[in-house]
Parts: structure tokens; C-alpha cells; sequence
């Protein structure tokens, strides 16, 4: 089980979250084609090593939290709100 | 004295206290501290069980949790408990045990036939024997299987019982900074140097006792002695004894279930032990678990009265019980001379040592006090049906030497760290050719190992081990406090840690060549020619040939056999062991009971309940409840099944005027100056344009283009708006609000507040709902021009303050009013109090789904996440401009084919004919090809028969069309007509009026 750190409400189980998935992606601006949108909804990396992603604290403040997980040691690298900059792991670099 | 086999004074047992319990209803006698097998061992029982597969006779290997054949039922008056080993049980008065797997009975069991046929039970026996036809694997296969092949019997009345009698605790939730799993020598050092540094420790032992392999050497009792009192004087150092840790997850999380002892229950006998599960959070764990003993892959390896050399010094120090008369030790290491050396000293005469190695350190001191050692020699077979009788002894090179009569075997094959949590938590095993065994190492940032799981054997080495892995931990965790002055080890002359005795190297020995059955897994009946056959059919890696032989995977999980099965494997691919590896454990690493997993949650604590605001009135009012997520929402008020009553609720709102309550409707308040821009983008259809004081119905699409959700938002103010969700979809909309307001669009300035509990929400709908609510709004203004359809205004209802909503689901003339939900029973009486001249009657969800499906509302059964805006007609609400989410995937041709199922109403043909939910619905001229489905049906109150609406491929075009709606399911097969969906004033003229 993981131990997330959420920013408004300190360590938390994982069981009080939400997980949706990869904060990398952005939604394409409006006037962009079918196949923009298509990426942005169904493709996805599924890395061996750091993962940037989103976590909603659903059973707590219902804040949207992006986080580093490396989904192999599982180790969470920083963990901030939907505006903050989080700064990646050494050698990631976000898309 | 409680037993013939009971020669001195054991650790735990106390001989002024007697308890008598009974074995396959014999009696025996046994001491308080016992467990059921030192009590039978005293007893001088030697088959206590049958094996799994070929039904072997089996007698006590282990003197612990790793027992893999001593498995009993127990019997109690608060019932049954099965597979519980026997070594782990306390006896108490009145405690019935029964053997398992055998028939008629332990000594004479028909299914040891088995035996005889062991070629057909080789190594994927299951999947190779019944593979077809497939029927016969329901009716014939499983159901012989299972009787054949079980272990224990759960009782089915005493299983419905365990919700209204549990026998287990609320979980509990721990804290702490160093969680310390084992009390041994390295626990115990490792706590002891923690003690009074500042942080906080648990310590955990399984056992029912602290002390691990100190109770097994009285010259440590000093020292345990004053290692207890250290840690006891640190009030933050919490000791829990009887608790098994189960399992190791990320980020520092362990469970555990803790067994309460007897005398926290009652003292009586208790087949089922009350037990708690406890979830502890840890910065960093030490892991002291220790090693398990491993068998010697011999033949008749298996023989009642073959036992763990280490489990036989066990039963002699912890329970006074000398395991046999004149044993025989079989080992390949040093450690293992001590329980030799130990019974010969409590006056056991030992028949032989047989070592294949030509000397060593501790055979010296066997043969000094007197104990025949055979060197250079090994045990090709044990002999004897019901238990061990004799032992053949062989030179190493296979020179017969000696047969010698004996009546118990200890074997020892060297020890095999306890590694299973240490692989869990995340660290490695590293391969230790020394100890011919895997040692296990955890990275700083989650612990340390430390003692014989960390590959330290012996008590002292373990001690030093302990305190150097706590001192990292403590520095690591920024301990700045001093240790209490008096929480140091080996200080003091007399509880210094005495000296580990001087060892040989031992020799790495797997397997005996020879004839007859040589056992790896003992509870699975695992041969070493299970493993070679396995691999000889291609099942070369460990875990492939783990899963073909099922080596490892009964209770035990491969213990005490798990190494040498893989030894097999490893000669059989011609590599080395470290390069064969061993499998990876997952939790549990110790039979777990649902009972402790679940704790309280059972029966009605499964789930909490959502109760509606009134829900004290729909009580008062007879009604039925159906659960609707954690809603419990009335049905229909009345306890007559069947439709009468549902369609007396629904004519009254058709003729006269009803109240239901809507309160789970999911609600938010959208507040902000970018509130109204939010909705646009939220909504497939414009809210922009809303005037303050009016509703609009929205539909919402995913951004994959289907339909999310429906439902009416009003606007209540410039910049406040109120949205409503499905009952069903309530928590899926509001994540998707805060993910498209929070991180798509954080820069509109919008506020979102889930107010679905502070409000009550009640419909009132009926030719005469106008009427109704004037005598409880005497003030307003009620009219078509103040309140026209789809107003959203706020009023006092029955003189509470809340919101009137002028909307209707049913296709009648309907309001909703929305009430704070403190105010709720009182509204709810008001409501119903004044509608009684009026013919009121107060309905539930089955008569609401009576009146939407008659007018062609849809519901989630028809948004089932399939279906798009086209799907069911609503594809001219979609905006021509601006963005919305799902805006460009709606729009991808496969969303918008007139080919896909579309939204019709269905009616049968004979007016007797009823519809099922679910029916697939064909086309008479090809019978096979689903075409769609019947997703909502009723009998009608408008019309005679029933009515339903359905999703059909092209369904538009099929207007008045005959089709066929079978449920094979229900036998049933009706020919309905398809019409529109909105058959029933589609003018909305009773809506308006």
C-alpha cells in the first residue's frame, strides 16, 4: 500500500485515493484534430521507472495531486497540487 | 504426569495445572502451556494425520507455524475451526480435535489406495486427467475431487453464524518508527538497543512468548531475562506476543493478525481464537524472522516419527516431552548435534548420529559423552508403515553399513532463512555457499536484516548482528537521545550473551539416492521425482515447475522442502541453485481466516449506509428499500411483493398526485465568475444562456465522446448554479468536475461543493401537484406565469426555507422541492398531510421507473457508458461552437452511425405478454444475431401491458417494426412492436399544464 504525502492533508493510505492516470498527457486546444484527441485519451506509456501521474484525494481535501512514482520500487519522488512545478527525478524530463 | 513421553520440567507447561481435551474422541491428558502436539507427543502419539495426496500416514514434523502435516479440525462450543496446525494450538479443557483426510478413520483409511497408484498422481495430474468434455469437470471430476482431496470441513450452518457471532476484533492501526519482526536473539538485542534512544518501536513475536531460540539453551536465560526488563522500562517499546505478521506492502506497511491468548477470552476451549488484525505503518523495519529448518530428501522421508532435529529440542525444552525413546539423528551440519546432545543429557538414549561428513567440531563433543556417530555416512531409507521402525545406513558411496532399530528420526538439512518478508518489502536474497542457503538483505531506506534471516547463525552472532543493525536504523532515523544507560548488552557478568559453541562448516546435502518415495513438499506430496518430471515436461523455470508440481504451495509454503525441491530442479537443468533462484512468496506468508481480515465489517458493517434525510417517515410508512450504492432508497411503500402495489403508486401520480422522495440525487454548487463558462465546457449543451431563476436539462460527455451523465441544473444566481447528478453517478461526475476544473482549466475562477447531504429533495407530481403544494405554500403564486416549467426559485415550503424546482421525470405536472436536510421529516409529513383530500400517496423508485419509462426518459440503465448523444436522440443539444469535453471524439464517425443501437420504446404485441430487463432482442428471420437489448421495462398504467425501452442497432429506422425479445435465461421469448420512445404526450401537454 502506498503512503502518499499529500500537500493539505500529510501522509495519507493510498485507499483514500484515486489513481487517473498519467499527468503527462495535456488536453490538445480545441480547434485540434480527432487524432489529437484520440492520443490525449488512449495512449499511454507504461514506463519501467519513473511514471509522472495523477492522484485525486477522493476520501480527502478531493484535490487533484501530481506525483513521480517509479512503478518499480514504487518510490514516490514529490508530490504537489495540479499547479504546482514539481521538479522530475534525476534524468526525467516531463513531456 | 500427563503423559508417559513427558521426562522433565518444560519452559511453557505447568505441571500443577492439568487439561484434558480429547483426539478422534480419545482422551488425553495434557499440561496448561501445551500445545495439541507436545500434548500428544507426551501422550506418545505418533500418526496424527493423513497426507493430501496419497493419504500417508503422518505424524508431527515441526514445533511451529511451518508444520506442514500435523493439520487438525478443532471443535468447540463456539464451532468448528479447520487446517489449524497442531503445533501452534493450546489445549484447553473440553477441546475436541479431529484428524483430517482420512476415511473411515486415521488408522485404516480406504483412500490411501491412492498410494498404490501414485504413477497416475505424478506431477500435473490435474491438468492432464480431466480435460474433457467439459461437463463432465462440473457434474463428476470436481465434486470427487473435493471429497477425495480436501483438508479440513467447514461447517455451513456454523459459517452463516460467524456474521452474527464474529469471532475476531476490530482491526487496529499502528504507528511506529522501527517495527521489529522476531524476538529472538536479534530482536531482542536489536529492541534492547533501541530501548530509551526516543523512538518508537514494536517488537513482534509470533510465538506466545518473546525469546525465539533463547527458550531453547537455558544458559541464555539470564540474559533474556534482562533484555526484557530493558525494553520493558521504555514505555514507547511495545512487545506483542501471538502476533503473526502476514505481509509486507510498499512504503513501510506490514499486516498482522494478533491471536488473543485464552485468558482474553473466556480461558475456556476455543476452536476458533479470537483474533486482530493489525495494520502497522513503519519508517523502517528490522527483520529478525530467523530460519527454518530443511529437510533431507530421503526415502520414507515422510514416516510418522521423522521430525525437525530442531523441533525435537522444542518439544524438550518448551514442554518437558522427549520425542522418542531411542532417535535417530540424520544431519549435515553442526547445529543440529545440540538437540542429540540435549536429550542424551535429559537421559534419552540416542541410538546413532549419522553425518556425512568425515569430522567435525561438534560430532567431537556427541562422541565425548558417550553417542555413537556414524561419519561418512547417510540414511538411505526410514522404514516402517505407521511410524518409523528402522533406518538403513549407508556409506557415502552407497556401501550398505548398518540397519538400526529406531523409533524416531530427527533430520536436519541446515537451515533456510525466513525470507519471505524481506522479499515482500522489497529486498534480495544473496546466495551463501557456506550455509547452502539464501540469506536475505534489505536496502537502508526500508531496514535491515539482521540475525539467521541475515544469514548470523547462532545466538551470540545473532545478538551482535541485532544491536548493529538497530544502530543504523537509529542513526539513520536521526535518534539523538543517548541509550538509557542500563539498555546495553553483555555489560553486566551475568547477563552477558553466553559464547556460540564452535562449528564445522556444514555439507550441502539435498538428496539420499535411493528407492522408494523421497518427499520435497510434504503436505502436497511432492516428490523428487515430481520436480524431475516437471522438468523433463518443460517446466524448467521455478515458478513454472512450482505451479505443475505444486511443490510449495500448500500452507507450509515450502518451509522446510522449498530449497531442496528447487536443489532437484537446479541438478535437473545442470546449474547452480543461486542460478535456479527460489519462487517469490506472496501475502500471506501464514494461513490467514477471512474472519481476522475482515474484523467487524460483516453482515450489516459491511458497507456503511447512506439513510435518506426522512428516512425515519419512509419507515413509519411501510416502505421496502432497495440499496442503490450505499443509498438505501424506498422501493415501494408497502411489504406486498409483486407489481400491485408498485402500479396502485404510479396511478396515483397518472390520476391524482404523488410525493417521492429524490434526495440521492447527486448535488453541487457551482459557484465563481467563470461558473457559467464551466458549464459550457462541462456540458454538451449551453448553460451560458440560462436566465437566474430557471433549470435546464444537460447531458455530459466523457472526452472519449460517450455520454457521462444527465440531469437538470438551474441557475440560481449570476454566478451560482446548481448541478444535479444520477444517484449511480454522483461520485464519477464530481471527480470529473474537479479533474476538468483543477487540472484542464485551472485558471477559471469556479468553485465546486458536493451538497448532495445538506439537502433533502422531494417530488410532488400529479394533475393536482399544483393543488398539493398551494395548501403548503399558501403565499405564492403558483401559477403557469410566476412558476412556469423549469423554474428554479427560492420559497418556503410548509414555512421552511428552501428551493422550489418547477421539473418533471414522470410526464406529469411536477415540482421538486429541496428542504435543508434537518427539516426533512417535517416537510416530508407537511407534504403528505396536505395532499390527503387529494388522493396523495407517497412512491418509490418502482413506481418512478414505471412513469419515466412510459414517457421515455433514460436512467443509467440506458447511459450505460456505451451510448452517445446520437444513441438516444439527443444529438441536437450537442453545441455547433465552443468547446466542450468530448466535443471532437463525440463526433468520430463509429459515434455517429445510424447502425448503432439506438434509443425505442418497445410494447409487446399480446397484451399478456410481460418483458425482461435484459431480453435480447432479434429479428425473427435471423434468431442468432443480437440486435440489440431491453434495458428498461414495466406493465403500464397508460396502456394495457406492459412497456419497456430498448437499445436496438438502427433502432430509428425500425419504427414500427416486429422483432422478437428472447431471454433464454428465463425461457421466455415475446414479440413486441417498436415504437418511439416518446409515445406518451410527446407535446408535453400534462407537463406544461
Amino acid at each position: 500500500m502506498l503512503r502518499i504525502t499529500c500537500p493539505h492533508c500529510g501522509v495519507r493510505d493510498e485507499v483514500e485515493f484515486r489513481y487517473r492516470g498519467d499527468a503527462s498527457v495535456q488536453r490538445p486546444p480545441a480547434d485540434a484534430d480527432a487524432a489529437a484527441f484520440v492520443a490525449y485519451v488512449y495512449e499511454r506509456d507504461n514506463p519501467r521507472g519513473w511514471h509522472h501521474e495523477w492522484w485525486y484525494h477522493a476520501a480527502g481535501c478531493r484535490q487533484y495531486l501530481q506525483l513521480w512514482r517509479h512503478t518499480v520500487t514504487h518510490t514516490i519522488h514529490a508530490v504537489g497540487t495540479a499547479t504546482d512545478t514539481l521538479t522530475p527525478p534525476h534524468g526525467m524530463v516531463d513531456r | 504426569m500427563s503423559g508417559p513421553r513427558r521426562i522433565t520440567t518444560g519452559l511453557l507447561t505447568d505441571a500443577s495445572r492439568p487439561v484434558e481435551f480429547s483426539f478422534d474422541g480419545r482422551r488425553v491428558r495434557g499440561l496448561h502451556g501445551d500445545t495439541v502436539a507436545s500434548a500428544l507427543l507426551a501422550d506418545g502419539a505418533r500418526l496424527v494425520g493423513r497426507s493430501f495426496k496419497y493419504h500417508r500416514p503422518r505424524g508431527i514434523v515441526t514445533a511451529g507455524h511451518e508444520e506442514p502435516c500435523a493439520l487438525v479440525d478443532l471443535q468447540s462450543a463456539d464451532g468448528p475451526a479447520p487446517n489449524r496446525p497442531a503445533t501452534i494450538v493450546e489445549i484447553a479443557d473440553g477441546l475436541e480435535v479431529v484428524s483430517q483426510n482420512r476415511w473411515p478413520s486415521l488408522s485404516f483409511d480406504l483412500m490411501a489406495v491412492n498410494g498404490l497408484f501414485a504413477p497416475l498422481f505424478s506431477a500435473g495430474f490435474y491438468y492432464k486427467t480431466f480435460m474433457w468434455p467439459g461437463k463432465a469437470w462440473e457434474r463428476l471430476f470436481e465434486p470427487a475431487i473435493r471429497r477425495a482431496a480436501g483438508l479440513g470441513v467447514l461447517d455451513r450452518a456454523e459459517r452463516g453464524q460467524q456474521t452474527t457471532q464474529p469471532h475476531t476484533e476490530e482491526p487496529v492501526h499502528d504507528h511506529t518508527d522501527v517495527l521489529v519482526i522476531g524476538s529472538g536473539a536479534a530482536g531482542l538485542a536489536a529492541a534492547r538497543r533501541l530501548a530509551g534512544s526516543g523512538v518508537r518501536v514494536m517488537l513482534l513475536e509470533r510465538d506466545v512468548v518473546a525469546g525465539g531460540g533463547t527458550l531453547l539453551d537455558p544458559r541464555w536465560a539470564a540474559w533474556r531475562t534482562a533484555a526484557l526488563e530493558d525494553i520493558a522500562t521504555d514505555a514507547r517499546l511495545r512487545v506483542l506476543t501471538r502476533t503473526q505478521v502476514i505481509g509486507a506492502y510498499d512504503h513501510g506497511v506490514f499486516a498482522a493478525v494478533e491471536t488473543l491468548p485464552p485468558s482474553a477470552q473466556g480461558g475456556g476451549a476455543a476452536a476458533s481464537p479470537r483474533e486482530r488484525l493489525r495494520v502497522i505503518r513503519t519508517r523502517r523495519v528490522l527483520l529478525a524472522t530467523g530460519a527454518n529448518e530443511r529437510w533431507i530428501a530421503c526415502s520414507g522421508n515422510d514416516r510418522p516419527g521423522v521430525m525437525q532435529a530442531g523441533a525435537a529440542l522444542a518439544y524438550l525444552r518448551r514442554y518437558g516431552v522427549a520425542v522418542a525413546e531411542r532417535p535417530v539423528l540424520f544431519t549435515n551440519n553442526d547445529w543440529a548435534y545440540e538437540s542429540a546432545v540435549a536429550l542424551h543429557e535429559a537421559g534419552v538414549r540416542i541410538a546413532a548420529i549419522v553425518d556425512p561428513r568425515p569430522a567435525s567440531a561438534a560430532a567431537a563433543r556427541a562422541t565425548a559423552v558417550g553417542i555413537t556417530v556414524h561419519h561418512g555416512a547417510m540414511v538411505t531409507a526410514i522404514e516402517g508403515r505407521r511410524e518409523v521402525r528402522t533406518v538403513q545406513v549407508a556409506r557415502s558411496d552407497g556401501q550398505a553399513l548398518t540397519t538400526i532399530q529406531t523409533d524416531g528420526v530427527l533430520l536436519s538439512g541446515g537451515h533456510q532463512p525466513e525470507s519471505a518478508l524481506a522479499t515482500q518489502a522489497g529486498g534480495s536474497l544473496q546466495w551463501r555457499e557456506d550455509l547452502a542457503a539464501f540469506a536475505a538483505v534489505l536496502p537502508d531506506r526500508l531496514g535491515a536484516t539482521a540475525g539467521a534471516v541475515a544469514g548470523s547463525f547462532g545466538l551470540a552472532a545473532a545478538t551482535r548482528d541485532g544491536e548493529a543493525a538497530a544502530s543504523r536504523i537509529a542513526a539513520v532515523l536521526g535518534s539523538t537521545r543517548a541509550p538509557d544507560t542500563r539498555a546495553r548488552s553483555g555489560t553486566s557478568p551475568t547477563d552477558a550473551p553466553p559464547a556460540d559453541p564452535e562449528t564445522s562448516p556444514l555439507l550441502a546435502l539435498w538428496e539420499v539416492p535411493g528407492r522408494g518415495k523421497a518427499f520435497v513438499d510434504l503436505q502436497h506430496d511432492v516428490t523428487v521425482e515430481d520436480i524431475r518430471q516437471a522438468h523433463r515436461e518443460g517446466y524448467t523455470h521455478i515458478e513454472h515447475a512450482k505451479r505443475y508440481s505444486t511443490h510449495g504451495m500448500a500452507t507450509d509454503q515450502g518451509r522446510i522442502g522449498g530449497l531442496l525441491g528447487a536443489a532437484v530442479l537446479a541438478a535437473a537443468r545442470g546449474q547452480t541453485l543461486p542460478e535456479v533462484g527460489l519462487p517469490t512468496p506472496r501475502p500471506y506468508i501464514h494461513p490467514t481466516t477471512f474472519g481476522a481480515l475482515a474484523g467487524g465489517e460483516v453482515g450489516a458493517h459491511l458497507r456503511p449506509v447512506r439513510k435518506f434525510p426522512a428516512h425515519a417517515s419512509h419507515v413509519a410508512l411501510d416502505a421496502t428499500f432497495v440499496p442503490a450504492g450505499l443509498w438505501l432508497r424506498p422501493l415501494v411503500y408497502s411489504q406486498t411483493p409483486g407489481w400491485e402495489p408498485v402500479l396502485r403508486e404510479s396511478r396515483a401520480v397518472r390520476e391524482a398526485v404523488g410525493v417521492g422522495d429524490a434526495s440521492s440525487l447527486g448535488k453541487v454548487d457551482v459557484q465563481g465568475p467563470d461558473a457559467a463558462r464551466f458549464l459550457d465546457y462541462i456540458y454538451a449543451n449551453r448553460f451560458s444562456t440560462l436566465a437566474v431563476g430557471k433549470a435546464r436539462y444537460g447531458i455530459m460527455l466523457r472526452e472519449d465522446g460517450c455520454l457521462l451523465d444527465d440531469g437538470t441544473t438551474s441557475r440560481l444566481g449570476e454566478r451560482h448554479f446548481l448541478l444535479t447528478t444520477t444517484t449511480a453517478n454522483h461520485t464519477a461526475v464530481l471527480e470529473h468536475l474537479e479533474f476538468q476544473s483543477q487540472v484542464v482549466h485551472p485558471e477559471w475562477d469556479v468553485q465546486l461543493t458536493d451538497v448532495t447531504d445538506q439537502w433533502a429533495q422531494f417530488s410532488i407530481a400529479g394533475p393536482r401537484a399544483r393543488d398539493l403544494l398551494q395548501r403548503v405554500m399558501p403565499g405564492q403564486d403558483l401559477s403557469n406565469t410566476a412558476v412556469p416549467f423549469m423554474a428554479a426559485l427560492p420559497a418556503h415550503i410548509a414555512g421552511v426555507r428552501g428551493r422550489l424546482f418547477r421539473i418533471s421525470f414522470s410526464g406529469e405536472l411536477a415540482y421538486e422541492v429541496a428542504v435543508p436536510t434537518d427539516r426533512a421529516d417535517e416537510v416530508w409529513n407537511a407534504l403528505l398531510e396536505a395532499g390527503r383530500p387529494l388522493g396523495v400517496l407517497p412512491y418509490g423508485v418502482d413506481a418512478l421507473n414505471t412513469l419515466r419509462t412510459e414517457k421515455g426518459h433514460v436512467t443509467t440503465a440506458e447511459l450505460d457508458g456505451n451510448t452517445t448523444a446520437y444513441d438516444l436522440g439527443f444529438e441536437r443539444m450537442l453545441k455547433a461552437d465552443g468547446d466542450y469535453v468530448g466535443r471532437v471524439l463525440a463526433r468520430r464517425p463509429g459515434l455517429t452511425s445510424s447502425t448503432r443501437r439506438q434509443l425505442v420504446g418497445l410494447r409487446p404485441i399480446r397484451k399478456d405478454a410481460k418483458l425482461v430487463a435484459g431480453a435480447i432482442l432479434v429479428d425473427p428471420a435471423a434468431p442468432k444475431v443480437n440486435i440489440g437489448d431491453v434495458t428498461s421495462c414495466t406493465p403500464s398504467v397508460l396502456v394495457e401491458g406492459w412497456v419497456g425501452l430498448g437499445l436496438l442497432a438502427g433502432g430509428r429506422g425500425r419504427i414500427g417494426s416486429r422483432l422478437l425479445a428472447v431471454s433464454p435465461l428465463h425461457g421466455e421469448s415475446t414479440e413486441v412492436e417498436i415504437i418511439t420512445p416518446h409515445w406518451f404526450d410527446p407535446e408535453n401537454a400534462r407537463v406544461r399544464a
